[in-house]
């Protein structure tokens, strides 16, 4: 009495609602490993998931068990060496093998890790939980991406403008064919039989007539195949898919004079690559472009931006300049939304600054999604960041921060991009 | 006999299963072994995760820990530092057992004589099995405790279910009675029941607890203590006792109880179990061979996974972690088989009453009537002794040595049979604590009393059951050891008092 089920076909993921709650249930401190984990990664590297560790301790589930020491008898096999009466030695605790070894294993409560991955979406959705592209709402007209129609084959259902005319009529010829073929092959054989009969010196005429009503017969039956019929109609089939047209473009301005050590240029790196990953949520393609300014700024590549060593003053609006250009060179507004990153210790150029505000109020925050500033001092404010006051007020696609150490960047970068800014809220 | 084999793969293909199943049926009806009909499913290795991570039930109620533990089995397999168990069988009329697509025709078949007939036969037979667990409805029984569980999130969140059922599951090793028989009752008997508890059980809390100043005069020496007999099965008290749970509450309590009592004789019947299911494939595939109906080719591939599966290996291997259950059980029925046909005059001496006898009638005996414990003391032999060269270790936290009480010679027999056998108690493995005290008339609070055996003393968690313990209780508790000359001290109590602030 057995009967055999296939049930290879079913679900296999019966345990996905208790591995989400598990997720739910420690959001707090996978959230936490999350943060830390994104500061091993390059900016751009957003392909894989992450491997997440929680403390065993905070995500054990206490039963009441027998704690150490007392009085145990152990039974153990493969008695190799020993008699009845003979004293062991205690092995050193926590240092398992030799013949006491039983302890160990009562004890419920290991200290390693808990270790698991989650796929990339899980991490990037709780890296980015509760933030908000800025100006996303103002934009939201031009979609972000954009449904292009394809052609995508035949159907037989359609709008007459779409009827394709050569298919619609293979179809009716190979129809016709079909549906005639065997009427066609009898015809031919009584036509033939009747040639023989007329050939004959005396026409059997009774025969004649029966053949030729049964060729009349069959030639009506073959006439009365519908030329072209509803299931012979083929029409041209067009699916919509998603077609990227906003693009991104994000720029990163550091200033890499002589006062920006390499641990600023690194707190500057994470917040980089916080950016380029919140965007890559909402744009498939997005372009970086690295300026380094001292007092004269210049594009590089990632390699250079990060760690190679400059000198020199520091005179800010030499980068907001170059980015200008590049953006009138390469990135007409357009086709592209326009992301900045500047990062700075806040030494400037004391002259230098109005006139910082002036190119950014002028240019570029007007063709800019969003500019963020972020200053990475310990000391005191400088003319830049009392200058860069005046434009957070005034234009609500500007903001700015400070950070003093590596801690403050994820809350910051939140702090950033919190849903529903009350900045926003305010000039809507 | 004619040598003819079956088919044997490596493909296995749902024909051939049938073949093999049909012969394996024959070959367990000759042997003598009642089973429930069996359902045999295959499916995936993923499936078979699912399986596992919750604890091999097919249905299960919602809850973060089976995750926890989804998450940890994948983690094991992807890294293939574990290999999946070959099946899973589950305690139920019909009879359900898993195999896996991945698996070769001989593991196939090994599986089914394994579970379908070893294991399916133990359930249906073992006097614990029949008195604890009610194969018939159990599948039932899943399915409301499934659907109960995501109504009550509905009406009440997530969130709270949630705590109850951590609470729940701190404590489900006390849900079960130990020496009650519980009573079997029909699935729509069961729901029938439900929906009267509910209304029923609170009002009698309340009464329980009325506490008006009337009785104030009275001599509070006198008043009988409640319970009036210490308490083993503490969330069966909780159910019935807590003041504050709402019904829905009370009714996620006795889930929980029930589900822990459905498994409390598999924990009891490992070695005998696993023993069993082990004998059966080992004797049927042999059975079929000596017929010529397997193939040597099957035969080696058979014996290759079994040996693997009744290895033990000695304490001081890397591998060793503690005694084989598959071990030992297979070697002591194979062993009780040798001493009905072939006994020694020292099997004669050991075992009188069965030496000699008819082996099969023996081993059903044997199934049916006991548990791990028990089977241990009666069937241990002294050649199984010597075999596993069985030897035990007196852990004295006052002495700075461990001795060796006993080996595997003429005067340690008797020794090491009962160490052994003390073993699979489980009472001594797991802590004894009881529901002693409530102050009905006082602050409600609820006392529980621990009673170390061997001075062994309850490990660090407790404080933290104790919180657990709180939340269904929602009143003071306090849990307390009795010290060896009858003194009682005060372990821990939730809330917490705070000494040093005051």
């Amino acid at each position: 009495m057995a009967h055999f089920i296939d049930r290879r076909l079913n679900g296999k993921n019966k345990s996905t609602p208790n591995r989400q709650r598990f997720i739910r249930r420690y959001k707090k401190q996978i959230k936490e490993a999350v943060s830390d984990a994104i500061n091993k990664r390059s900016v751009t590297d957003i392909s894989s998931g992450e491997s997440i560790s929680i403390p065993q301790r905070d995500i054990s589930e206490p039963v009441f068990h027998q704690g150490k020491g007392g009085n145990r008898e152990h039974i153990h096999p493969g008695n190799d060496q020993f008699s009845t009466g003979d004293k062991i030695q205690r092995p050193p605790s926590g240092q398992g093998g030799g013949a006491g070894e039983g302890n160990a294993s009562d004890q419920g409560e290991g200290q390693d890790d808990f270790v698991f991955s989650i796929s990339k979406d899980e991490y990037l959705d709780l890296l980015f939980e509760d933030l908000e592209l800025p100006n996303l709402q103002k934009s939201q007209l031009d979609k972000l991406v954009q449904m292009k129609t394809h052609r995508a084959g035949f159907c037989n259902d359609g709008m007459p403008s779409n009827l394709d005319i050569v298919r619609s009529l293979k179809g009716s010829i190979a129809r016709r064919i079909a549906m005639t073929a065997g009427k066609r092959s009898r015809l031919k054989e009584l036509e033939v039989e009747l040639e023989a009969l007329l050939a004959e010196p005396v026409p059997p005429q009774h025969q004649i007539e029966t053949l030729e009503a049964e060729i009349e017969a069959l030639r009506r039956r073959i006439a009365s195949v519908p030329f072209i019929d509803n299931y012979d109609l083929r029409f041209r089939n067009y699916e919509k898919r998603p077609h990227p047209t906003s693009k991104a473009v994000m720029f990163c301005l550091m200033d890499v004079s002589g006062s920006m050590d390499q641990a600023t240029k690194d707190m500057a790196k994470r917040f980089y690559i916080l950016l380029y990953q919140f965007l890559t949520r909402t744009y498939k393609d997005i372009e970086v472009v690295y300026i380094r300014h001292h007092t004269q700024a210049k594009e590089v590549d990632e390699q250079e931006f990060f760690y190679s060593q400059e000198t020199g003053g520091t005179i800010v609006s030499s980068a907001l300049k170059l980015m200008d250009e590049i953006v009138a060179e390469r990135y007409s507004q357009g086709d592209w939304n326009i992301y900045a990153a500047q990062a700075s210790d806040g030494d400037n150029w004391a002259d230098d600054s109005p006139h910082c505000t002036d190119i950014l109020a002028n240019k570029l925050l007007k063709v800019v999604r969003y500019y963020a500033y972020i200053e990475i001092t310990t000391r005191a404010h400088q003319s830049l960041w009392r200058e860069y006051q005046g434009l957070s007020a005034a234009y609500n696609n500007f903001a700015m921060q400070h950070i003093r150490s590596v801690e403050d960047i994820y809350p910051i970068f939140r702090e950033l991009f919190k849903k529903n800014r009350q900045k926003q809220q305010g000039a809507a | 006999m004619t040598y003819n084999p079956l088919n044997d793969g490596p493909d296995w293909t749902f024909e051939r299963l049938e073949m093999y199943q049909a012969e394996i049926a024959r070959v367990a009806e000759h042997y003598r072994l009642d089973t429930y009909p069996n359902q045999i499913e295959v499916i995936t290795a993923e499936q078979m995760m699912d399986a596992y991570s919750s604890v091999g039930m097919p249905i299960g109620y919602a809850h973060w820990s089976y995750g926890k533990k989804f998450i940890q089995t994948e983690q094991n397999y992807k890294r293939g530092q574990m290999g999946l168990a070959y099946e899973i069988v589950i305690n139920s009329d019909p009879c359900i057992a898993y195999l896996m697509e991945e698996n070769t025709l001989p593991m196939q078949a090994l599986v089914m004589a394994h579970a379908c007939y070893g294991h399916n036969s133990f359930f249906k037979g073992n006097y614990l099995f029949k008195t604890w667990t009610d194969a018939s409805s159990i599948i039932d029984y899943l399915v409301f405790a499934k659907n109960y569980v995501a109504e009550c999130e509905q009406k009440y969140g997530i969130e709270e279910v949630e705590n109850l059922l951590d609470s729940c599951h701190a404590l489900m090793n006390y849900g079960v009675d130990r020496y009650k028989r519980p009573q079997q009752i029909s699935l729509f008997e069961e729901q029938k029941r439900q929906k009267e508890r509910e209304d029923y059980l609170q009002s009698q809390v309340n009464e329980l607890w009325k506490t008006i100043p009337q009785s104030k005069q009275e001599d509070t020496e006198n008043l009988p203590q409640f319970p009036s007999e210490p308490q083993e099965n503490i969330l069966y008290f909780i159910e019935k006792n807590a003041p504050l749970l709402e019904p829905w509450q009370r009714e996620i309590i006795r889930i929980v109880r029930k589900i822990s009592q459905y498994f409390y004789p598999q924990r009891q019947t490992q070695v005998m179990n696993e023993g069993w299911a082990t004998f059966w494939h080992y004797t049927i595939l042999n059975h079929l061979y000596d017929e010529g109906k397997l193939s040597d080719a099957f035969m080696l591939e058979f014996l290759q996974s079994h040996t693997n599966v009744v290895y033990q290996p000695p304490y001081n291997s890397k591998f060793y972690s503690g005694i084989n259950p598959y071990a030992l059980g297979f070697n002591m029925m194979v062993d009780i088989r040798r001493i009905c046909e072939n006994p020694t005059a020292e099997d004669k001496e050991w075992f009188p009453e069965f030496a000699g006898k008819d082996w099969l009638d023996t081993l059903h005996f044997a199934m049916e009537n006991f548990k791990d414990e028990s089977f241990v003391s009666q069937f241990l032999s002294p050649k199984i002794i010597r075999d596993f060269k069985l030897f035990t270790i007196l852990d004295k936290e006052s002495s700075p040595h461990l001795e060796v009480k006993a080996i595997h010679d003429e005067v340690g027999y008797q020794k090491v049979r009962s160490s052994l056998s003390a073993h699979y108690n489980l009472s001594n493995n797991e802590p004894n604590i009881q529901v002693y005290k409530v102050d009905v008339r006082g602050d409600r609070s609820l006392t529980l009393r621990y009673v170390p055996q061997d001075k062994i003393p309850l490990a660090e968690s407790k404080i933290e059951v104790l919180k657990h313990l709180y939340r269904l209780w929602g009143f003071e508790v306090r849990l307390e050891q009795v010290e060896d000359d009858g003194n009682i001290t005060l372990l821990g109590q939730c809330p917490p008092v705070n000494d040093d602030k005051e």
